[in-house]
């Protein structure tokens, strides 16, 4: 007989071995890309890509537990105290997952909040599962240490990334685009225990609505289906107001619980007052090759669709490409947002007849969606889910995208540094590349790092599935798509074949670079649409 | 004791959050120890080994044998590194003598004596982020100003990355030019330049014939110095009275003389007048130039103008100044060429009338007339002339086929 501290002691010390054999058994594959990948990821086993569109699973999509009407208030007033006594009451224990949204972006104290109430209760070896992660919720950081949060199933960067790459955390990242979070939440590859929703605005039933209130953000969809898949939800507001909030982007017959606090984050960081076009001239020329592009190519006609995000490039962009609609007397059918001032323009001007948006940047976009029936908020249910039956992100003409790294095959890197940190998330990013025409606009080297390469640091995007890039130095036309060849012949734009700008940038930049030097454990996975694993990102040494 | 020059520590360039694509080096020559680098740079895991053999390389070529390095870098690119580390060295009183420079691409065909200059950007010759990438924007001149926009504590180092500039950036359709100091600090620039042939000098406050004169003799000597054949054209800029009423002297002065320009925050100084957008103040100034340099046969450029967030008032300037005689002007921010080039393009009602000008001098040249007439008028041969010129510009702006 041992006493019970000794089996305690024993009990920890296997716990250990197990993680280390778990490690140990961590067998890499080469997946269809050629990329490195583990089969085995925070003990689940993985499948590894296979080709775009070729992973196909069958079977029932994963489903939350029955519930009773009669299990909750006929006031419909589900106001509990405080967010510890929401958590307390959804049962949430050691291991569970628990998800958390990026609405607000940078701004958000929700987050941080429910994961701060459940260290509060003591639970340990959480699973954070944002829809993203920003540099303000450091304070995760502290969680992991001490063993609140076991690990992040989400985009990381700044200082959530260093510690990731730098391998301090004990799972593994698990990096995946919007559409990819919503197809791994359906087929059941997660699961979430519960769900805390920033409410903007709220009423004790559960509705909640992202345009309107202090800290309005515009569209809520990130969150749905959290709302609908997880065990239990809890919205948390600062504007509570009585039945019904309208609109209820999130409907309340989804929540178990409502908490109201002061303030669910920082209004400033939320969105932007107003977001600014670059006034860099290299950027600028970028942006307008791409309006050029899509009007020399013919893709620019009546009736057409774009997505552009809000970066400085994608802003300028579709400055230029107004001009050339007002010119040409075209008008598009819908935009795809992220919806800035830029977009709610083009909408109030008639020049499109829909913004379909998905997260909205700056306070015109906020005003717009609260007021333009046309401003219409999306999730990535309809926009980029790999298991709904279609979903918008084929129907887009033209998309334009950053990166950091394409390679002269046009695979694209948008997560890591060239030297392997992770940088961004992957945001809808992948979904994009659905589009009828997608346009990487990047320029051709940033400082002295090249970003046309031999081959990219981290592969996010299929070349087969990006179409054009974009630099200052000129446009590179992908030579599976003769037909944009084809279209653009004649036209007085730069067109070069991309291993011709890769030659020029590292005759400007001295050479070719050398090779970071990488670990050899993985500290990430990178997930295609589908949720098979496209690469892996690896301990920074 | 040592000998103060031998421990003497030299410094150039910058480094810090907001600065890009370029270094800040600091050498500590000793006595013994041979070279010790230390490097600091965001671009390490990928030019780390490279930088520090070209710093290596570039320290003994100037016979520093000896010397604690530091170097801050933020992505410079070689020309840059090359350039800061000769500056620090000079500065610690090493290296006299010796040039390091960079590989140096084709030079590009010479450049004409009339070639068009709508538009010429300054770029300041002291921040090497603006060098790599002005050519793409269109500009028909980039202009590598050592002058006012060169601090004149930076003036020695700004030379040497300007010199490297003309060695390893590509500008491409652009013309090569430099803005030199003012005489005689001018001259010393023209000993680092001279050797790379730019395609022309810019002279600053000119104000007789006799400093074109003096800059001429110093390029045509280093010209000879290095076998440079190509010419290297000059443009005086008048920046004061004087300068101004000895407009035709100065331009007539040496057949290096492609055009004439002013400039006019010097020139409203040297006035006492306050510079408006209107320009009422300068007026005659200009006009003088413009005559001045028709006289000479060769082209009178305006100043820039310096407000790069009022494009009306950029567009208005550049109408009035095309409509005064210049052929072209500076600019100040790449956002202005577009907007320069349009206002000094002919208007589709010009060239439509130039075009049947010239259609009916074919035609009575064919039916061998000496009269040109188009429909009930006679056409004299200076309107025949103007006409021509007018579709040759409009056809080298691209307007026309």
């Amino acid at each position: 007989m041992v006493d019970g501290k000794a089996r305690d002691q024993s009990g920890a010390a296997e716990a250990i071995e197990d993680v280390m054999a778990i490690l140990d058994k961590t067998e890499l594959v080469t997946n269809a890309a050629g990329r490195m990948v583990p089969e085995t990821v925070n003990g689940r086993t993985q499948t590894a890509y296979m080709g775009v569109g070729k992973y196909q699973p069958r079977g029932n999509k994963a489903a939350p537990p029955i519930r009773t009407a009669a299990d909750y208030p006929a006031t419909g007033d589900k106001r509990v105290a405080d967010l510890e006594t929401a958590l307390r009451k959804c049962g949430l224990r050691d291991g569970m997952v628990i998800s958390s949204h990026h609405h607000l972006r940078d701004g958000d104290r929700v987050a941080l909040m429910a994961l701060e109430a459940a260290a509060r209760i003591g639970v340990k070896d959480l699973m954070w599962f944002p829809s993203a992660s920003f540099p303000s919720q450091k304070g995760a950081i502290e969680l992991m240490e001490s063993r609140v949060i076991d690990h992040v199933e989400g985009s990381m960067n700044g200082p959530l990334g260093d510690y990731c790459t730098q391998g301090k955390m004990r799972g593994m990242g698990v990096l995946r685009s919007h559409g990819g979070r919503w197809q791994a939440i359906q087929d059941g590859e997660v699961h979430i225990d519960v769900a805390v929703i920033a409410a903007p605005t709220a009423d004790p039933f559960g509705n909640c609505d992202g345009s309107h209130g202090k800290s309005a953000c515009g569209s809520l969809g990130f969150a749905l289906a959290d709302s609908t898949y997880a065990d239990h939800v809890i919205a948390v507001t600062d504007n509570l107001v009585p039945f019904p909030c309208i609109p209820w982007q999130i409907q309340g017959n989804n929540v178990d619980y409502v908490v109201e606090v002061e303030s669910i984050g920082d209004p400033a960081k939320i969105v932007s007052g107003t977001t600014q076009i670059t006034r860099s001239p290299d950027r600028l020329r970028i942006a307008e090759f791409v309006a050029r592009f899509l009007r020399d190519a013919g893709i620019l006609r009546n009736g057409f669709s774009f997505q552009a995000g809000a970066g400085g490039i994608a802003l300028a962009f579709v400055s230029y490409l107004k001009q050339m609609m007002k010119q040409a007397g075209v008008k598009a059918r819908f935009v795809r947002g992220g919806s800035t001032k830029y977009l709610v323009e083009l909408l109030e001007e008639g020049l499109t007849d829909y913004i379909l948006d998905g997260q909205t940047f700056d306070l015109d976009g906020v005003r717009s969606m609260a007021d333009n029936p046309r401003h219409v908020a999306t999730s990535p249910f309809t926009s980029y889910n790999y298991h709904g039956k279609g979903n918008f992100a084929s129907l887009v003409d033209a998309v334009v995208l950053g990166a950091t790294e394409v390679d002269t095959n046009f695979n694209a890197n948008v997560v890591t540094h060239s030297d392997g940190r992770l940088l961004h998330g992957i945001g809808g990013w992948q979904n994009c590349l659905a589009a009828g025409c997608t346009i990487l606009a990047v320029p051709s080297f940033r400082d002295r790092i090249p970003v046309i390469v031999d081959e990219v640091t981290t592969l996010c995007g299929p070349g087969e599935l990006i179409d054009v890039v974009v630099t200052e130095r000129g446009i590179a036309i992908n030579p599976r798509r003769q037909d944009l060849l084809d279209a653009v012949k004649g036209s007085k734009l730069p067109i070069r074949p991309l291993p011709d700008i890769k030659k020029e940038v590292e005759r400007i930049c001295g050479g070719r670079p050398q090779r970071p030097k990488r670990g050899e454990r993985p500290v990430a996975i990178v997930k295609w649409v589908d949720g098979t694993v496209l690469d892996t990102v690896w301990q920074i040494p | 004791m040592t000998v103060a020059t031998e421990t003497r520590t030299g410094e150039a360039g910058h480094w810090g959050a907001e600065v890009r694509s370029d270094l800040h080096v600091r050498i500590e020559p000793r006595s013994r120890g041979g070279i010790d680098i230390e490097l600091e740079s965001r671009v390490k895991p990928y030019y780390g080994d490279a930088m520090r053999r070209q710093a290596e390389e570039v320290l003994e070529a100037l016979g520093v044998r000896h010397a604690q390095v530091q170097i801050h870098d933020e992505g410079a690119l070689p020309f840059v590194i090359a350039a800061r580390i000769e500056a620090a060295a000079r500065r610690a009183g090493r290296g006299e003598g010796t040039r390091v420079l960079p590989d140096r691409i084709a030079l590009p065909e010479p450049s004409s004596r009339d070639r068009m200059r709508r538009s010429r950007l300054y770029v300041p010759g002291s921040e090497p982020k603006y060098f790599i990438n002005a050519a793409l924007h269109g500009a028909d001149a980039i202009i590598l100003d050592l002058e006012d926009s060169v601090h004149a504590s930076e003036k020695d180092a700004a030379r040497l990355l300007v010199r490297n500039a003309l060695r390893a950036v590509d500008f491409l359709e652009c013309e090569r030019m430099v803005r030199i100091n003012q005489l005689p600090l001018g001259l010393e620039d023209l000993d680092e330049i001279v050797p790379e042939s730019p395609d022309l000098i810019l002279i600053p406050k000119v104000e007789n014939p006799g400093q074109v004169v003096e800059a001429g003799k110093r390029i045509a000597a280093i010209k000879g110095d290095y076998g440079i054949t190509r010419p290297i054209w000059l443009m005086p800029i008048l920046e004061s009275a004087l300068g101004i009423e000895n407009a035709f002297a100065i331009a007539t002065e040496s057949e290096k003389i492609v055009a004439l320009t002013i400039g006019l925050e010097d020139y409203t100084a040297d006035l006492g007048v306050v510079k408006t957008s209107a320009g009422a103040e300068s007026l005659f100034a200009r006009q003088r130039v413009v005559n001045a340099a028709h006289a000479a046969r060769i082209q009178a450029i305006d100043s820039v103008f310096g407000d790069v967030g009022d494009t009306d008032g950029l567009r208005a300037w550049g109408l009035n100044s095309r409509a005064l005689g210049f052929e072209g002007m500076g600019c100040v921010h790449p956002l202005q060429i577009p907007v320069i080039h349009e206002a000094y393009a002919p208007t589709p009602a010009e060239i439509e009338r130039a075009r049947r000008i010239v259609a009916a001098y074919n035609e009575a040249q064919e039916k061998g007339l000496g009269v040109v007439s188009l429909g009930s008028k006679m056409i004299d041969p200076p309107v025949v002339n103007r006409a021509l010129k007018l579709m040759a510009r409009a056809k080298a702006m691209g307007i026309v086929d």
